[in-house]
This record gives C-alpha cells, structure tokens and sequence, in this order.
C-alpha cells in the first residue's frame, strides 16, 4: 500500500533524476541513525524472537525443541490469569480513563476563573514518578494506617483492603490510573478548544441544550482525538507493569532478603499482567525461549492496535510535504 | 416564538424560571468551580498525605493520625543513612542526562529528514517509526539482552544509555510533527542565502524548534528519571548501579515498618520533577499537545 501511493509520487514529482538519487542519498545520511537503530533493536531481535521461540534456552545451552514452547502456553495458567488481568485493564481501566480525562478538560475548558491554576493541578500527578505514585497509594489506600480509611472510618465507612485483597487490587490500580489522567486532559483541552465557536452559536439559536450541543457537536468534532487517545491508551495497557509490580511488591511487604524470590500479582495472582509474566518467564525464570512465545504473542496483539493507529496516521502523512 | 412562551412558563413554574439569566449564569458559575475545587481535592490529597506522612515521628506513622504530632525535618536526613541514595541519584542523573543527550543528537536530524525532504520511502519510513514507537519493549527484549549480555554489559545501564545515540522513535515522532508546521519558505530563503542543508538545520530551523525541542528533551529526561522497567531489567542485583526508582521500589521491603521514611524518599524523588515542571510549565503542555493527533 504505501509503495503504491510512492511509485505515483515518484512519476508526479518533476525531478531530473540524477537530482532525485542525490535527494534520496542526502536523506539516508540523515536517516542512518534510525536505520542502524531499527535494524539492531527492532528487526532483527524481532526475527530473533520467532527462532528463540523454538528453542529452549536459558543463557547456557541451546536446544531446539519445536512447537513445545508454543503448545506449553495454551497449558500454562498463570499466562491465562496474566491475560485476563490484562484484558480487565483494557476493558474497564482505558474508557474509565478516557471518559474522565474527557470530562475534566470539558470543565476546564468552561472555567471562567482560576482555570490555568485548575489546569495546573489536575496536569500535575500525571508527572509525579510512577514508582513514587504507586507507593504513594499503596500507603493512602492501605486499611492498617492509610489517611483514606482514617477518612472513611470517620463516616462510618470500612474500606476495603485495596492491594491486599484479589478483588479490589485492580481496581486500586485504576484509581491511581485516574489520578494521572494530565496528558489526556491536556490533548483533549486542546482538541475541545479547536471546536468552531458558531457551531455552538448556532445550535444555541435552535434550542438545543448543553448536553445536545455535547453530543451532537462537540464530540463528533473531537472524535478522532478520543479515538486515537483510547487506542494508544489500549497499546500502553497492554504494557502495563510498573504500577502492578510495584504495587504488589510493596503491598506484600516481600523482602529482597537473599532466597526470598518476589513473583509478581500479589494478592492471589490478581494483579499479574501480560509483560510482568513475560519478564518473570525470561528473565527470572531464564526460560527464554518461552518468553519468546509470549513476546510474539504481546507482539500480534498490539500490532493489531497499531494497525488501527496507522489507518489514521496515513492521510496524516501525506497532508503535509 | 420563544418570546410568546416566555409569559406561559413564568406563570407554571415560578419558581424554576423567577431568577433572571443573570442569576442562572451566576448558579452555573458557582456549581462548575464548586466541582473544580472538589477535584483539585482529590487530586492534591495523595500529594498532601504523602508530604504529611514523611515529616511523622516512625511511632506516630503506624497509627492512622493524618497530622503530624512533631515535624521530624530529620527523616529526609535519615533516608540517606539507611539506604546509597546519593549513588542512586548520581545514576539516576547519569543515566537521564547521557540518554537526552544522546537523544536530541540522533533524533533530530531524522525527524528534519522526515519532515521536510522529499525522497523514496519517506511515508514508510515515518509509518515505521510510528509502529516501533507503538510497539511494547517486552516484544523484543529477551534478543537485545542477549546481545548486551555478549559485550558484558548487563549488570549496567550503558544499555539504556547507547541506544539512544540511535534516535528514539517517540522524539523522533514529536519533532517531527512540530518541524512540519515550520512553513517551507524559512529554508527556501536560507539556501537561497546560500546555506547548506544541514546549516540550514543548525541556523534557522533549530533555533525555530526550540520550544519542540526543548519538550522533547524534557519528556525524554523524565522518562529516564521515572524509568523502572529498564533498570530493572538491567541494573542487575547490585545496589552501586541502581536508580532512584528502582531502589524505591525497594525502599519498602528492607523497611518494611516506616512508611514515614518510605514517603520521605518518595517526596526526594518527586521534588526534581515537580520542581521543573513550575519553571517550565508551558514546554510541557505545548509538547504534550504534539501528542495528540488532530
């Protein structure tokens, strides 16, 4: 597809082509970091991947060993559990996300006063370190001595134990994902400012309320932004690994006391993602030929997304020469 | 036709409909604030508690008062006793600093290329850079470990650091976006000057990028200061080549009973980035728009 669309620019452009071969030298001198990087850290380790992923190798020997990787993963349970966390995560942490973050640029944007100071704050905690976020709400949610059950407690609220109890875990991790919804406020206050004021104009003048000028003009209008942010956001999920291993980690009180070996999803597996097992499987485990399994696995499902991604970066390229 | 109605809805629901617009507007006002403020509470708490938290005495931190009894300023003293923070930290900045450097010199005269020239594959070329900047780390990690583990680098950060002088699709993808917008008769009238290409570059479009650029390295230094997957993977077992984030996720379980000093390190780790984010608070918004594609 993209060759097609280059070969008609190629007849288009009035280029003598003896300038047109210099152009192109020209630009692959620029470009040569980013070729010599993609070819060491992206195409061939991913063609790497798809022959480890028939072998057994642990860093010492090497042993090929055929489809046994692949046929192991339909047996092995804890990638399933680490595929269901995952899929919980996309399905319930990206719109919660996308809806929020959409709904207070939305205020924001209405603000008459103390708006750039609003802005401020609520931009703010996307910055605060992940790691330092995430110990941050271990303790503020934990039951023992967090402030949020002190707080509760007062109204007559028991809160639950969030990081330490399999069905609240998740959901621990998705208040801590609202927290730092900054960058998508920013890029949806951006989008919301872009909406042509007369067509609000006109749509007060024929009667329509706030919540139809919402539905029938506002998001119509900024539907390519909330697209592309909630497929990033799917892409990113599927990444999804600090918040939970270090969450787990610290909620499990686990000591890094030598022979006590940490495994990820604590409470009960419940925060297992996709990522944290194909880091424990390659390279805890050093079973690396079945990591690779799981790589090209993370690999097809996010490709997919990216496909999605591409479709609409495609006449994004082409508008600007 | 809304005037002849207005006389009707007065008299059916007066009290809906007695308060001018004024005063409706002034209702409107009050409400949406009301929420702002509400939020801003929610979203400063965690910050407030954490802050709290760090300055308790290590007995009153295990009891779930909020205020702290005695401000103990020498909590952020200890830290430094009971775990290499200063080692952390120097890596931390090592390894954020080399990385944005390596970086901005790599990334930008690729995303000029993409922008501006014109030659065969420029749209498949930039469609890839987009696909690896979608791409999850963990896809191809276990071959790039390998090769790192061949030239006995594991164990290290150099890892994280070296690649970067190969350009980072992310910045490459935001400098891109920006150098678009920067109109073609800037160039033109610089070669017409007699300018090189790549005078071109360093004389008139870089200083015209600036705010991009300056977005870029910034992003790319917090994710180095933020990063934990990458040290983690690489750093190895030894604390000497550890950083900040990757020894905060540690700080807990070697002491395990005083979230005082935990948050204490937490807030050390945060200070830089917020500290930044005051000064340079227009970079950051400006850039994060770039992100967004419309």
């Amino acid at each position: 597809m993209a060759t097609a669309t280059l070969g008609r620019r190629g007849k288009a452009a009035p280029f003598r082509s003896r300038e047109r071969r210099r152009a192109n030298l020209r630009a692959l001198l620029y470009l040569s970091p980013w070729l010599v990087g993609f070819g060491v850290f992206f195409a061939y380790p991913l063609i790497s991947t798809v022959y480890f992923s028939f072998q057994r190798y642990d860093m010492f020997t090497l042993e090929p060993v055929g489809l046994l990787n692949w046929k192991y993963f339909f047996r092995d349970d804890a990638a399933w559990t680490s595929i269901k966390n995952t899929l919980w995560l996309v399905v319930v942490m990206v719109p919660l996300r996308v809806v929020f973050g959409l709904g207070v640029a939305q205020l924001v944007t209405k603000l008459k006063a103390g708006a750039g100071v609003f802005r401020t704050i609520f931009y703010l905690p996307s910055l605060v370190p992940v790691v330092a976020g995430t110990l941050g709400f271990v303790y503020l949610l934990n039951p023992g001595t967090g402030p949020v059950q002190a707080i509760l407690g007062a109204v007559g609220i028991q809160s639950p134990d969030w990081f330490g109890d399999p069905a609240w875990s998740k959901w621990g991790l998705t208040l801590l994902a609202l927290w730092s919804i900054g960058d998508l406020m920013v890029i949806f206050m951006a989008a919301l400012l872009d909406v042509p004021k007369q067509l609000y104009e006109a749509a007060a003048l024929d009667g329509a309320s706030a919540w139809q000028q919402f539905t029938r003009i506002t998001l119509p209008v900024i539907r390519p932004v909330v697209m592309f942010s909630a497929v990033t956001g799917v892409i990113q999920t599927l990444q999804y690994f600090t918040q939970a291993m270090v969450a787990a980690r610290v909620a499990s009180g686990a000591t890094d006391s030598a022979g006590s070996v940490f495994t990820p999803g604590y409470p009960d597996g419940s925060t297992l993602t996709f990522p944290e097992w194909l880091f424990q499987e390659g390279f805890r485990d050093f079973a690396m030929g079945y990591a690779c399994v799981l790589a090209l696995i993370l690999f097809a499902v996010s490709m997919i997304f990216t496909l999605i991604l591409l479709r609409q970066f495609r006449g994004f390229a082409e508008e600007e020469a | 036709m809304t005037a002849t109605l207005a006389p009707e809805t007065i008299a059916r629901r007066p009290a809906a409909r007695i308060r001018s617009p004024k005063g409706r507007a002034t209702l409107y006002w009050i409400a949406k604030h009301a929420i702002a403020v509400a939020l801003s509470i929610m979203f400063l708490g965690p910050l407030v508690f954490i802050i709290l938290t760090a300055f308790m005495n290590d007995r009153q931190a295990l009891t779930s008062q909020l205020w702290p009894e005695t401000w103990n300023w020498s909590n952020f003293a200890d830290i430094f006793e009971k775990a290499p923070l200063l080692t952390w930290i120097s890596n931390t900045i090592m390894y954020s600093v080399l990385a944005t450097a390596f970086m901005l010199v790599s990334s930008i005269p690729v995303a000029y290329a993409l922008a501006k020239f014109r030659f065969r594959g420029r749209k498949l070329a930039f469609l890839l850079v987009i696909t690896t900047m979608m791409l999850p780390p963990q896809v191809v990690a276990v071959p790039i470990y390998l090769i790192w583990a061949r030239f006995h680098l594991t164990g290290t950060l150099w890892p994280l650091i070296i690649p970067m002088l190969l350009g980072d699709a992310f910045s490459i993808f935001l400098l891109r976006q920006f150098l678009v917008t920067i109109p073609r008769e800037y160039s033109d009238a610089a070669r017409v000057d007699g300018c090189g290409e790549f005078r071109t570059l360093i004389r008139v479009i870089l200083p015209m990028a600036r705010p991009a650029i300056a977005a870029v390295g910034l992003f790319q230094f917090f994710f180095c200061w933020n990063d934990y997957y990458g040290p983690l993977l690489y750093a190895g077992t030894d604390q000497s080549h550890w950083t900040l984030s990757l020894g905060l996720a540690a700080f807990k379980s070697q002491h395990s009973t005083q979230w005082n000093l935990t948050m204490a390190a937490t807030i050390l780790a945060m200070a830089p980035v917020i500290v930044v984010f005051f000064f340079a608070q227009k970079v950051f918004i400006e850039g994060v728009k770039l992100t967004g594609v419309k």
